[in-house]
């Protein structure tokens, strides 16, 4: 009798081990239906996308190279305002989609190229922050004790100050410049995923397949690097993908307040900064460079908050 | 208090230099120093620190050449005056926003207040800012809607301090006399209480363009927070019990969704501070304000410790009564918190 039920039961498991076989879905394809399923999410990739390839093709876009002095080269003067000959400008005069900077620069050439240094930061200050933050805080979660006290109190204190003011100390300290501004940025978001790193090894490590790794005899180095951390590192994908866009976001405040790059770098935010006295009279050099900040920030944001959504199917609504 | 003491010390560069100059004789730097009680031993700086700390002397502006304490006097009150504007833009927009988005939930409005939301996030403040000056400042010149693009005050437009105006006997340099001057800087509350109209209203137009540009990000955050976690209240079971024993739709929403669903919004609200503040620096640089946040940078970018210490004191101050109010709020809120001690 008892064998039979057995049996039963196994069978029963082996015929959805054939609807599943039938339907191979792994969780990464699950995902990605699920994110295709979200349309801010999409339209989010699809700016980040076109980001990534205004900024490796920056040379074939950009009609000028972004530090070119037209100053005898056209008939253009500083900061002339955009000139498009489909929309009506005279087709005698040279066209400049954004206009001209106060050196006589083509503005949409230097937004083109402002793509490739804004990215490169992002990605950069994230995966600093990132590396140092995940492996301070499994460390933290793993060992426990005073060495989780330590590291969890500095984060606090890094926490404690708003963000923007402790960058500007930072920067201070190491001197202006878009490296130390990367640096400063890093640094600051370091807490952030420690947290997250923290609680969730806190969590997995209660787990019965750690506990079954545990029971095989696996060393610590094993259980953390082969059964947490791979199982902990999904809200921190989320987690990068917004802090992309809180990096590129902060990192114009420092170069606005001329800590960040320095000119003549093509840096949306040091390009605004310089010009921020002439908004009146040219308000085109400032409207710019401030958009391609904003839709930049957007796109990692929406895309963020997309894949936040398809990761955790709890959220879905 | 001591982490920040030691941090700012951290930061090389010799406060003379920044001070007298890269050109200061090694003498007139000794000098400088010793005036200053920079030579003397770190922990002896320190020791003396919290003395004067904890006897709220919060020692002398290298660079401003004034007690930081005057510094706050003079500073502190503009900021608080801005951030607050900020926080009720903030507030009264973006909780109603967030409640029409989940009541609309699905549909053309809900996604454009979100899209709204989504976008307020992206924006850089200090271009907001920009580009609010010269909309109403420059396009709306010669409409009603014009705004003044900077400053505190018009030119010529002089606040009188409300002790003034009553004929207060304030002893010059007395602490009642350093309270009553940090009041009446206040300019917007100072010029209500007086009756001076006119530059009530300088000020308050002063102050839209400011507020506003530092209030985007805080309104699209509370937005974003009040529509998910209303969200989530409505298809709790206490909903359906009061919508099925013949509550109207707007009485099930305001009293039992939006009452539960105001937790993490405050929450919110309380840690929009620290953003409030790095905000700030960026929204008084805008719009040629001096404030804290303009004084803490500059502070911070020529070494001006006493400035910084002071000021950092101040801000953390601040941090942990709003954190205070905050907890304090939750046993409003939710009296299982207020019962459970």
């Amino acid at each position: 009798m008892t064998n039979k039920k057995t049996v039963e039961a196994l069978e029963s498991s082996a015929s959805a081990d054939n609807l599943l076989s039938e339907r191979p879905t792994s969780q990464w394809a699950l995902t990605l239906r699920r994110f295709r399923g979200r349309k801010s999410g999409m339209i989010g990739l699809v700016i980040v996308l076109l980001l990534i390839g205004m900024a490796l093709l920056a040379p074939l876009i950009a009609p000028y190279p972004p530090n070119e002095v037209l100053i005898g080269k056209e008939d253009v003067g500083p900061r002339e305002k955009p000139c498009i000959h489909l929309l009506g400008c005279p087709e005698d005069q040279p066209q400049h989609i954004m206009g001209t900077d106060g050196n006589v620069r083509d503005e949409f050439s230097r937004i083109v190229y402002g793509a490739r240094v804004s990215l490169t930061l992002g990605f950069f200050t994230v995966t600093i922050a990132l590396i140092v933050g995940s492996t301070l805080g499994a460390l933290a979660g793993f060992t426990g004790g005073w060495i989780d006290n330590v590291i969890m109190r500095i984060m606090d204190v890094v926490l404690g100050f708003p963000s923007l003011l402790l960058a500007i100390a930072i920067v201070a300290v190491l001197g202006p410049g878009l490296q130390n501004a990367l640096i400063a940025i890093a640094i600051v978001s370091i807490p952030a995923y420690a947290r997250v790193m923290r609680a969730q090894v806190l969590s997995i490590k209660e787990s019965d397949y750690v506990a079954a790794s545990t029971a095989l005899g696996a060393s610590s180095r094993q259980l953390l690097l082969g059964r947490v951390v791979p199982n902990a590192l999904t809200p921190l994908v989320v987690l990068a993908t917004l802090g992309v866009a809180t990096a590129i976001l902060e990192a114009a405040g420092l170069s606005f307040l001329g800590l960040g790059a320095q000119p003549p770098l093509a840096e949306w935010g040091s390009m605004l900064a310089t010009e921020r006295n002439n908004v009146f009279t040219s308000p085109h050099l400032v409207f710019f460079p401030g958009i391609a900040i904003m839709i930049t920030v957007l796109g990692f944001n929406l895309m963020g908050d997309g894949l936040r959504d398809a990761l955790d199917p709890s959220l879905n609504r | 208090m001591v982490v920040v003491f030691l941090l700012i010390r951290a930061i090389p560069g010799e406060p003379c230099s920044a001070i007298l100059g890269e050109q200061a004789t090694v003498e007139a730097c000794e000098r400088f120093n010793e005036a200053n009680g920079l030579n003397d031993p770190i922990w002896v700086q320190l020791a003396i620190y919290i003395g004067n700390v904890l006897t709220f002397n919060l020692g002398e502006s290298i660079q401003f050449s004034v007690p930081v304490s005057q510094l706050l006097i003079e500073r502190l009150p503009l900021t608080i005056e801005l951030a607050m504007s900020a926080l009720i833009i903030a507030v009264v927009v973006g909780v109603p926003l967030g409640i029409i988005a989940a009541r609309r939930h699905n549909t053309a409005i809900d996604a454009g207040t979100m899209a709204f939301a989504n976008i307020g996030v992206s924006m850089p403040v200090f271009w907001l800012g920009l580009m609010l000056a010269y909309l109403f400042a420059v396009v709306l010149k010669d409409t009603p809607f014009a705004l003044p693009p900077g400053g505190r005050l018009s030119a010529g437009v002089i606040s009188v301090p409300y002790y003034v105006v009553w004929n207060w006997n304030l002893t010059e340099g007395s602490t009642w006399a350093g309270i009553n001057e940090f009041v009446g800087n206040f300019v917007i509350f100072n010029s209500f209480i007086t009756g001076q109209w006119s530059v009530w209203w300088d000020a308050v137009q002063h102050m839209i363009l400011p507020a506003i540009t530092l209030a985007t990000i805080p309104m699209a955050i509370i937005a974003r927070i009040t529509r998910s976690s209303l969200l989530e209240a409505m298809n709790k079971d206490y909903i359906r019990t009061a919508r099925s024993k013949g509550a109207t739709e707007t009485r099930v929403v305001s009293k039992h969704g939006l009452r539960n669903s105001l937790l993490p919004v405050v929450t919110i609200i309380g840690l929009q501070l620290g953003l409030l503040l790095g905000g700030a620096v960026l929204t008084e640089t805008v719009f040629r304000l001096a404030g804290v946040g303009t004084a803490l940078f500059d502070a911070i970018t020529g070494r001006d410790y006493a400035v910084v210490q002071g000021f950092t004191v101040i801000i953390a101050a601040g941090y942990v009564v709003v954190n205070l109010l905050v907890d304090l709020s939750y046993g409003y809120l939710d009296p299982r918190i207020r019962v459970s001690k």
